[in-house]
């Protein structure tokens, strides 16, 4: 299962970073005007296209691409000429810290939630959640994220506006630095884990099987915590497994408002100066990341679920 | 003393007396009143039948029996079973009781049984609530469960998922869960509908078998008149919520005294009859909402005369009958069998 896979992995891959390739090369504007500088001549902008094989067909350019990118070798910026491996290594580690404390956050203000909610289905407590897991859908979270800017930061500055501090350096500062843009990327998280395991669980717990666990003589708290939980754990790991994609995408936005110097910076500067290998090689490793994601998340369906496990 | 009065004096182990059981219906609806002023009783290994068409009630009497009706349901009377009222018994008793007094075996067995355990840990879990063992004997007692309802290889199948038996398998592992505690009173509810007809004889063997072995009490609700000839002693038939009629089984089908029970016995399709004839009554159930004051099958009954609008009573007219019919004396009805009951063809294949 595994080969096969990683084996469809490879057309994503491709089509992804084709994609990204084409549509980077019909946005207007030329990195060879930016890098020749004010003042050059038609003739030295020519050069330093030739120079950095931008003269040649797109096709061609994206094929030199693949073929370094499959022996290992990203290319270098167009611009500060660092090669993109060593940019990413930068970057991605940070992106990947923000990621992973929002969803936590999420999960672990999510399935509370959900439980309460589900718990006491039709009750105050379940209208409440309810209620309070719309507003977080329906809120976008940079612009969550710039009103906790305006209250968290400006006016009572319990943690800091804008920066970073990588976790490998000082975990608690990290922890900081990262809270508010984790806690703005996690606000539609928490609410789309507890409304979704909200709804699971109520489905679950009125299902035939569930009668069968009562006429048992099961107390409410086993059937809830045991059997319940069990039952839509599967559900749970499809919400996180689509979250973790989701606040992927999410970084990009809120890094910038934060000026995190993580992969959502590195690809917004990179597209806006048109360096494409900066670009590509971000674009490659986020999806490296979803189709990870994915492959970890279909090998733990299959212990979740003895009835996935044997087909 | 007659052997008679000695069964007279024997406690009932389930008394229902004036059950009642309403859904509230949703904001500015008229709750529906399901059942209404039931009572019936069970002797301690008495197998009784429960029967009448879809809707009449039956399922939502059983579940009331063990309170797993959803809250909306309101339910009055009293349910005595073993000095515990469980009409007005609080969660922690009803708990108590369920799976040590009373059990329940429902119809779908491919969905009853929960997905992601064990067959196993699903009948251990059943015996834990009421028994601690250590983890080897409480093992032992499981395989010895699964052996009882005759699945093979207990000791390997133990560890399956419930995907991975048939149908009738999970029936066979849901009777397990069921009688693990050995309860006095095990409710079936049409266990054998969803099954194979040859699986559906073997399940209901099991369970006779096992209610003879044990001198366990069942309530077994279905439709199907043949099986309660098989295996019940008495049959008690509902009509829109009510009890109509109450009878020996042996009485009840060759001399039904109720003109529903009589209709019920003459709609079961018989090798003799011509074919394409089915008999069948006319006309359906009224609605819980348009119910009529007097006899509630007036309206399809072949015998209905001037008098039958008046409120119907659940009158004794034997020691041990009760119909719910003014006119039972006056009427010859026909039942399934002839007054000496002739062997089954045999039928060839």
């Amino acid at each position: 299962m595994l080969t096969r896979r990683l084996l469809q992995a490879i057309p994503v891959l491709l089509l992804a970073t084709f994609s990204v390739f084409m549509l980077l090369k019909l946005l207007p504007g030329d990195v060879a005007i930016t890098l020749a500088g004010e003042n050059a001549t038609v003739e030295r902008i020519e050069e330093i296209r030739r120079l950095k094989g931008l003269d040649q067909p797109l096709i061609v350019q994206y094929g030199q691409w693949v073929m370094g990118a499959i022996q290992g070798d990203l290319s270098e910026s167009l611009l500060s000429g660092e090669p993109v491996s060593t940019t990413l290594a930068r970057v991605f580690p940070n992106t990947l810290f923000i990621v992973l404390y929002a969803v936590t956050l999420s999960v672990a203000v999510g399935v509370p939630l959900g439980i309460l909610a589900a718990s006491r289905a039709g009750g105050l407590g379940d209208k409440l959640v309810m209620v309070l897991t719309s507003v977080g859908v329906a809120l976008p979270n940079f612009w969550i994220a710039m009103i906790f800017v305006v209250i968290f930061a400006l006016n009572r500055a319990w943690f800091p506006a804008t920066g970073f501090v990588s976790p490998f350096e000082d975990p608690l500062a990290a922890l900081w630095y990262a809270t508010l843009p984790a806690v703005a990327l996690a606000a539609s998280g928490m609410a789309e884990v507890g409304r979704q395991l909200r709804s699971s669980l109520v489905e679950t717990l009125h299902s035939q099987h569930f009668r069968t666990l009562h006429a048992k003589g099961l107390p409410f708290r086993s059937i809830l915590w045991k059997h319940g939980l069990r039952n839509v754990s599967v559900n749970l790991l499809t919400v996180i497994s689509l979250l973790i994609s989701r606040t992927l995408a999410a970084t990009v936005v809120v890094e910038v408002v934060f000026a995190i110097p993580g992969m959502g910076n590195t690809i917004v500067n990179a597209t806006l100066q048109r360096d494409f290998p900066v670009v590509q090689g971000a674009v490659l490793v986020m999806v490296l990341t979803v189709i990870t994601v994915n492959l970890v998340t279909d090998i733990l369906y299959s212990i979740l679920d003895p009835r996935i496990a044997q087909q | 003393m007659s052997t008679a009065a000695v069964i007279d004096a024997t406690a009932p182990l389930l008394d229902v007396r004036n059950l009642s059981i309403s859904f509230q219906g949703r904001r500015g609806q008229p709750s529906s009143n399901i059942i209404h002023d039931l009572n019936f009783s069970i002797k301690p290994g008495e197998r009784v039948g429960l029967v009448g068409e879809s809707g009449c009630g039956k399922s939502v009497t059983g579940l009331s029996l063990m309170r797993l009706l959803p809250g909306t349901a309101k339910i009055g009377g009293q349910v005595l079973l073993q000095d515990i009222d469980m009409a007005k018994a609080n969660s922690k008793q009803i708990r108590r009781m369920r799976g040590k007094s009373i059990a329940m075996i429902f119809q779908e067995p491919m969905s009853a049984l929960d997905p992601v355990f064990t067959i196993g840990s699903q009948i251990s879990e059943a015996l834990r609530l009421h028994e601690r063992l250590p983890r080897a004997e409480e093992r032992e007692r499981v395989i010895e469960a699964l052996a009882e309802v005759g699945i093979p290889a207990p000791s390997q199948r133990i560890d399956d998922y419930p995907h991975q038996l048939s149908g009738g398998m999970r029936q066979r592992v849901m009777i397990a869960i069921a009688l693990i505690n050995r309860p006095q009173l095990i409710i079936a509810d049409e266990p054998t509908t969803a099954l194979d007809v040859t699986i559906q004889a073997q399940i209901m063997e099991l369970l006779t078998r096992l209610s003879e072995e044990r001198g366990m009490a069942m309530l077994f609700i279905t439709h199907d008149l043949g099986v309660v000839a098989e295996t019940c002693q008495r049959m008690i038939t509902m009509y829109a919520g009510q009890i109509i009629e109450d009878a020996p089984v042996d009485e009840a089908l060759a001399q039904p005294a109720h003109p529903y029970t009589s209709g019920l016995l003459r709609s079961l399709p018989h090798f003799n009859h011509e074919r394409g004839n089915f008999a069948y009554i006319a006309g359906r159930v009224p609605s819980p909402f348009m119910m009529p004051d007097g006899c509630r099958f007036a309206a399809r009954c072949p015998h209905r005369i001037e008098g039958c609008d008046a409120p119907q009573a659940l009158r004794d007219i034997a020691p041990d009958r009760r119909v719910r019919c003014w006119r039972s004396e006056d009427l010859r009805l026909n039942g399934a069998v002839d007054t000496a009951p002739a062997p089954m063809p045999e039928v060839i294949s």
